[in-house]
């Protein structure tokens, strides 16, 4: 039994490389987390921002595809970094399971969906196929499957879509897992469709207790699901802190400039987005300094060359940014944005020393 | 003035059949059965609905992109549901579409000069070599990208950038009518807001009449002034923007909006009533209401007796019998204009 203290998950200081004919590819560079038991946390970020591989590398499947990895994730205290397969195997679907974006090429089309669960749960338990279906039928049914000794007997494409994730989600649930991960689990659903499935997993979450990595685009999804919200950007976590801080006191400008892309469906409809400029840097030639200040509306000279550390906000012991403008500085700028004012006018109402071009 | 398009009672219905040389008629989708409405000149109409509601086939028939099975599609005043040839062909240079993959839209054979050209090579004007690229490299500068870029190729290009180059292209003709079938959401958030906020100069600059469709509720109302909203191939509401969202009175839109997931963590939705099961397949829609399988509110009329769309109080038009009341927009959880 590990103590009481430690989270479920620390992932420390976590970077994984794959070497590629163009260079060395900079997935995940250096990134801490922690994730206590029945927590949820999201990580947020957009298309290569290093999400994905993160967590997919926590579940050790980034392992054949001659990544190189270092730092240290620890389950229940345990590194499972320097783990054997056949040791990660006996915790991969068993303590920590995961769910993919596309339920549908997540299933075999070939077999039917009880007997693809029965697997999951028989590659772990010794027990016998009908005992095996029993707990298959039962877990059908906790995820809201109707009628479940009957559908168990489906191929994956008599599921819809929504049946399809739920179907994913009691596969994962097989063994009772102390945490969860799930990467875009609604990206590939209609909105009704992702509004049972999150339901689902909060219903799930409070009567089961496990905890909960949500991977999404959707600043929506996690801003439903998350305690605690971590914001990557190009590999690096560039602002982590709770849910309700990160949306009402963000203080690093690419989290800003999330917030403000999104039109929103309560907020006044002429309120204008102001997008993030460029597009998102290569993890092969990253930019020099911080590696935001290319699309930075408020970067300075110096920013060019330092490279910002995710450092505590004085005074906030659960928010770290990595940002080099002072957080009295961010604090002003945000202030200005939310009263409507684009970047440049917040430029110069703050009048930082020496804005750059 | 009338109206720039008005649907009359569209029908698409494709044919399920059995069967390599022998085809037998096993049945048909109705992708879109019996929807009328009118596009006035200069607004922007939203199309929302989950998969297979029919807003796509509903744009393609107002494109002539497919034929309607029955119904009527007028543009500018004129008919053109069945026309052929060389009367559709004059017709097209006034509507053009901004398609949803960036990638799969464009050639990659072809540089970016020859893909926005195309129209006019199409439509045989700005026949000129020079005043042709002259154009397009305007255009260019218009949509944001850089006229120097003439000669690249589409993979140059990121997802952005691409869609610009198919809003280039779209607005190579100066359509009056502008259709952009989910044009953000194959898109990054932070450059969704830039092809958003294009597409919103275009419109301000050129006064296109725009038919915006998507699946994203909150960027169809930030970017439309009316929305119909769709579902198993019928409009169940429609009407402006504010009204709609402001005081859903359709329960389906009712349920739409509640399953949004808002961001902001001080209104997250602890109880809201979530709509079950899902979407019933077109080829077997539903009797009469096709919503009332799923609907909280539905009776036994609701199964019988198909209501029509008839206008509310609220300013929308509503095709329930037992629309919803301001309690019950309060009770299910939709989250209107704070």
């Amino acid at each position: 039994m590990s103590d009481p203290g430690e989270p479920l998950l620390r992932v420390e200081d976590l970077r994984v490389e794959f070497p590629t004919e163009d260079g060395l590819v900079h997935a995940v560079d250096g990134i801490t987390y922690q994730v206590r038991a029945g927590g949820t946390l999201g990580i947020v970020g957009e298309s290569g921002s290093g999400k994905t591989v993160s967590s997919l590398t926590t579940m050790g499947l980034t392992r054949r595809q001659s990544a190189l990895i270092s730092g240290r994730i620890l389950f229940e205290g345990r590194d499972l970094v320097p783990l054997s397969d056949g040791e990660l195997r006996a915790i991969r679907g068993n303590d920590i399971a995961m769910i993919f974006q596309d339920p549908l090429s997540s299933l075999h089309p070939f077999y039917r969906v009880g007997d693809q669960l029965i697997e999951a749960v028989q590659a772990h338990n010794d027990i016998s196929k009908a005992r095996a279906r029993e707990r298959i039928v039962d877990l059908l049914g906790l995820v809201g499957i109707p009628d479940p000794g009957r559908r168990a007997d489906d191929y994956p494409h008599e599921f819809s879509g929504g049946m399809r994730q739920r179907a994913m989600i009691a596969m994962a649930l097989a063994n009772d897992p102390k945490l969860l991960i799930a990467d875009e689990p609604t990206t590939a659903l209609d909105v009704t469709v992702q509004a049972q499935i999150l339901g689902l997993m909060e219903r799930l979450q409070r009567e089961l207790g496990m905890a909960i990595v949500i991977i999404t685009h959707d600043l929506g999804v996690v801003a439903e699901l998350a305690d605690d919200i971590a914001v990557m950007y190009a590999g690096r976590i560039v602002e982590t802190t709770s849910a309700e801080r990160l949306f009402a006191q963000p203080e690093h400008p690419y989290t800003w400039g999330l917030l403000k892309s999104i039109p929103s469906l309560t907020g006044p409809r002429e309120e204008a987005l102001v997008p993030i400029p460029g597009t998102p840097p290569s993890l092969i030639r990253r930019p020099s300094g911080c590696h935001f200040h290319p699309r930075c509306a408020y970067s300075q000279a110096e920013h060019t060359r330092v490279d910002p550390r995710l450092e505590q906000v004085p005074g906030e012991p659960n928010h770290h940014v990595a940002c080099l403008l002072s957080s009295p500085e961010r604090r002003s700028l945000w202030q200005e944005l939310q009263q409507g004012r684009t970047p440049e006018q917040a430029l110069s109402e703050v009048g930082l020393p020496e804005a750059q071009a | 003035m009338s109206a720039l398009v008005e649907v009359r009672d569209l029908v698409k219905h494709f044919p399920l059949s059995r069967g390599i040389v022998f085809q037998r008629r096993m049945g048909e989708v109705r992708a879109v059965d019996g929807v009328s409405f009118d596009i006035e000149r200069g607004e922007t109409l939203g199309i929302v609905g989950e998969t297979g509601c029919g807003k796509s086939t509903t744009a393609r028939m107002v494109m002539r992109l497919l034929e309607p099975t029955a119904g009527e599609v007028r543009f500018d005043g004129q008919d053109i549901t069945h026309l052929k040839g060389a009367r559709l062909k004059a017709i097209r240079r006034d509507m053009q579409m901004v398609f949803q993959d960036p990638y799969s839209s464009l050639n990659p054979r072809k540089t970016i000069g020859s893909i926005i050209a195309e129209p006019f090579v199409i439509h045989r004007t700005e026949r000129d070599k020079a005043a042709r690229k002259r154009a397009v490299q305007e255009l260019m500068e218009t949509v944001g990208l850089n006229p120097e870029h003439y000669n690249r190729f589409p993979h140059e290009f990121s997802g952005g950038q691409r869609q610009r180059i198919g809003v280039a292209r779209a607005l190579a003709l100066k359509p009056k009518l502008l259709i952009a079938d989910e044009p953000v959401s194959a898109l990054d958030v932070s450059i969704q807001a830039q092809v958003l906020n294009l597409l919103r100069d275009m419109q301000r600059q050129f006064g296109l009449t725009v038919v915006f469709i998507a699946h994203d509720l909150s960027v169809v109302r930030h970017m439309c002034d009316r929305v119909a909203v769709m579902y198993l191939g019928k409009i169940v509401e429609i009407g402006p923007g504010d009204a709609l969202y402001g005081q859903p009175r359709h329960p389906y839109t009712g349920a739409l909006l509640a399953a949004v997931p808002v961001p902001d963590p001080s209104r997250r939705a602890s109880d809201r009533r979530l709509l079950s099961g899902d979407v019933p397949g077109p080829a077997n829609p539903p009797s009469a209401c096709r919503f009332h399988t799923r609907c909280p509110k539905a009776q036994q009329r609701c199964s019988i007796e198909e209501p029509l769309l008839a206008e509310h109080d609220s300013g929308t038009q509503v095709a329930c019998h037992f629309p919803l009341t301001p309690l019950e927009i309060d009770e299910i959880g939709v989250r209107s204009p704070a």
